[in-house]
């Protein structure tokens, strides 16, 4: 018989989970469950709607990464019409991408995690949130609310809305061209965003030392690791090819077809949780544990592609044996590299001139009554498949959202720091925290995953094998 | 403002997208001049885990869909002076409500996720909160004070909702709040 622990829910995150940690008759940790507790049935309710409604129905998986839901449904449709899109279309598409992962990442580092990297992780629970970074640090606080609103901005300019712009992104294309006034707002904005992710890169960098330990404990573990990147193997967000690396860096599939995923992408179910556990076929459930998002792009790319990044990335790759990196920890590292990707991509897109042609749309009936589409969200790789009838009915639906591949990834990750900072049958504030903080580390959107969201209390419960309460924590 | 001086807020995500926090947060500068004026006593982005008691002003996103949130929420109208439906999933269920619309039960919604969809260990997960038969707006469920439709309501929106309500004004939605 085991003992055990439950966090109730995990805050500061995108979505509803708890953990429950399992102890061993000696009081030892055996093993920690993430557990996520909410569905909503996204895959199921679709069916029967006209296949060109799935943009604006699946945008509402989740209002954090609403642009990569519509982007990857625009391009399962994009496949259904069997049309070739104008290149401006792709150009604004990834535009508007970079948006949406600038103030993804914005919101993770800023609003999300820096209350704890700044705050500390033994702070006072009740300051340890954006307001209470508002308050000690309103300099900071101010740089991280107006880079979260420089990517908000960017999609705003092109869609006319921040959330769910289903309005403008439509199969076949964008719904119209970008003016050149437009573009002049979002170039206006570059300096400063550029100004605040390099200062909080070298603040980073410095606060690092303070965190040798949880860099060490964080779901420091090797596993493999997937994504997109371009043919010539860099650093991708919105189109390409599935790259499978092992945990020592080497190459194990590359140029793999996105839309064929199933081929070598199984998913499983734990009977206590509603997130599926999706692995690598060719290792077999559970051992196919791969992880996705920045610290996975970044480990799989050969390189990132613009000059500020790159120089970055020859940083990052000196904290990982082999120039692979496991620690969860550095998951906050690899989102700061990947703001200033994006940051420089937002300007080699604007600086383009085929950006601003009047070609965005292509215009087609259903053609085909199949279509995948993937593209790299904030938080990893994100599949769209649908099934349609001769007049482009939805018939079937499966979805892989980015949270979901790194569900094994995050049992082992919260068990190791259980395992760190349990200790001799008693809880303490950090720990839970730590625990937490784990999970905020990968940045989890369980909206996404679980086409869920919800929010409960906590209450940390220890149980000897026996079934005694041992200790008590709530908040 | 002196803390104890301070509007005492909560916001609270049910089951939704969690597009109507990040419209909140589209705020953006603003809500600086805010936490000037509020207390954040609760929130998905904040590590309070029990819902406080003698709070003035809540906003609740997302439908009730299992019996842990409908319990939550009655828990929220009891400590909570204000109680604000924020967005249309709040409103009138929305996309979290279009499972209600099937001719098929839970299970079989559950079915096509857990089992017709996977490889290894197909199984509608049991040790998990229970789904409630229909996802519910909060009036269903709760009395609601004052209702912010929008998917999501935009930050405009959002910002003159509160200003009235700081400033001890009842907010008029008629002519600002539209569909969509």
């Amino acid at each position: 018989m085991t003992s055990t622990v439950v966090i109730d829910p995990v805050t500061r995150i995108e979505g509803h989970a708890k953990v429950t940690i399992l102890l061993n008759k000696g009081g030892s940790v055996k093993e920690a469950r993430f557990q996520v507790t909410d569905f909503r049935g996204f895959e199921k309710f679709s069916e029967g709607r006209p296949f060109y409604e799935m943009p604006s129905i699946t945008s509402r998986t989740c209002g954090i990464c609403s642009v990569s839901h519509l982007l990857a449904s625009t391009k399962a449709c994009d496949e259904i019409l069997a049309v070739s899109i104008p290149r401006t279309a792709i150009l604004l598409r990834r535009l508007m991408h970079m948006g949406q992962i600038i103030q993804s990442h914005a919101l993770s580092l800023f609003h999300l995690s820096s209350p704890d990297l700044l705050l500390g992780m033994d702070s006072n629970p009740a300051k340890r949130n954006i307001f209470g970074l508002i308050e000690s640090r309103p300099d900071l606080a101010r740089q991280g609310i107006r880079l979260r609103k420089f990517g908000q901005e960017i999609i705003e300019c092109l869609a006319g809305k921040r959330i769910h712009p289903n309005e403008w992104v439509v199969p076949g294309g964008v719904k119209s061209p970008l003016t050149k006034e437009k573009a002049g707002k979002m170039l206006s904005g570059l300096p400063e965003a550029l100004e605040t992710t390099l200062a909080t890169l070298s603040m980073f960098k410095n606060r690092l030392r303070n965190f040798t330990g949880d860099v060490e404990n964080f779901g420091n573990f090797p596993t493999y690791y997937m994504g997109l990147v371009t043919p010539e193997g860099s650093l991708e967000h919105y189109d390409g090819e599935i790259r499978m690396i092992d945990p020592k860096g080497k190459i194990v599939s590359d140029h793999l077809d996105p839309k064929k995923y199933y081929e070598y992408i199984g998913e499983a179910v734990e009977p206590w949780s509603y997130m599926k556990f999706p692995y690598y076929k060719p290792l077999g459930y559970p051992k196919g544990t791969y992880r996705v998002g920045p610290l996975a792009r970044l480990n799989i790319a050969s390189q990132c592609g613009t000059p500020l990044a790159d120089e970055e990335l020859k940083q990052f790759r000196q904290m990982g044996e082999n120039g692979i990196v496991q620690s969860t920890f550095l998951y906050h590292y690899a989102r700061l590299v990947e703001l200033l990707f994006c940051l420089e991509q937002t300007k080699e897109i604007l600086d383009e001139p085929e950006t601003y042609s009047d070609h965005v749309q292509a215009r087609a009936y259903p053609n085909r009554n199949e279509g995948v589409g993937v593209a790299e969200a904030p938080r990893g790789t994100l599949i769209h498949h649908y099934k349609v009838d001769d007049q482009g009915r939805i018939t079937w639906v499966n979805m892989i959202i980015a949270t979901e591949h790194n569900n094994l990834a995050y049992n082992r990750a919260v068990t190791q720091v259980a395992k760190r900072y349990v200790k001799r049958k008693r809880l303490s504030e950090g720990m839970l925290n730590r625990v937490e903080a784990v999970i905020r580390a990968f940045d989890p959107c369980l909206s996404c995953a679980t086409h869920a969201w919800g929010n409960m209390a906590l209450d940390a419960q220890l149980f000897d094998s026996e079934g005694n309460l041992l200790d008590k924590l709530t908040r | 403002m002196e803390p104890a001086m301070k509007v005492r807020l909560a916001t609270v995500w049910l089951s939704g997208c969690s597009g109507c926090h990040m419209s909140f947060l589209d705020q953006d500068e603003r809500v600086i001049e805010l936490a000037e004026k509020v207390h954040l006593v609760y929130s998905p982005l904040a590590d309070v885990k029990i819902f406080p008691e003698n709070v003035d002003v809540t906003l609740v996103e997302g439908t009730v869909a299992n019996e842990e949130q409908e319990e939550l929420l009655k828990q929220v109208r009891a400590r909570t002076r204000i109680l604000v439906s924020l967005g249309d999933c709040a409103v009138t269920g929305n996309v979290t409500g279009l499972r209600n619309t099937l001719n098929e039960n839970v299970e079989s919604v559950l079915g096509h996720a857990y089992i017709e969809t996977v490889d290894a260990n197909p199984q509608v997960p049991t040790d998990v909160p229970k789904l409630l038969e229909q996802a519910h707006p909060l009036h269903e469920a709760v009395n609601v004070d004052y209702f912010v439709p929008g998917c999501p309501p935009s930050a405009d929106l959002i910002h003159y909702f509160l200003t009235e309500l700081l400033a001890g004004r009842a907010p008029k939605m008629e002519g600002i709040a539209k569909y969509g």
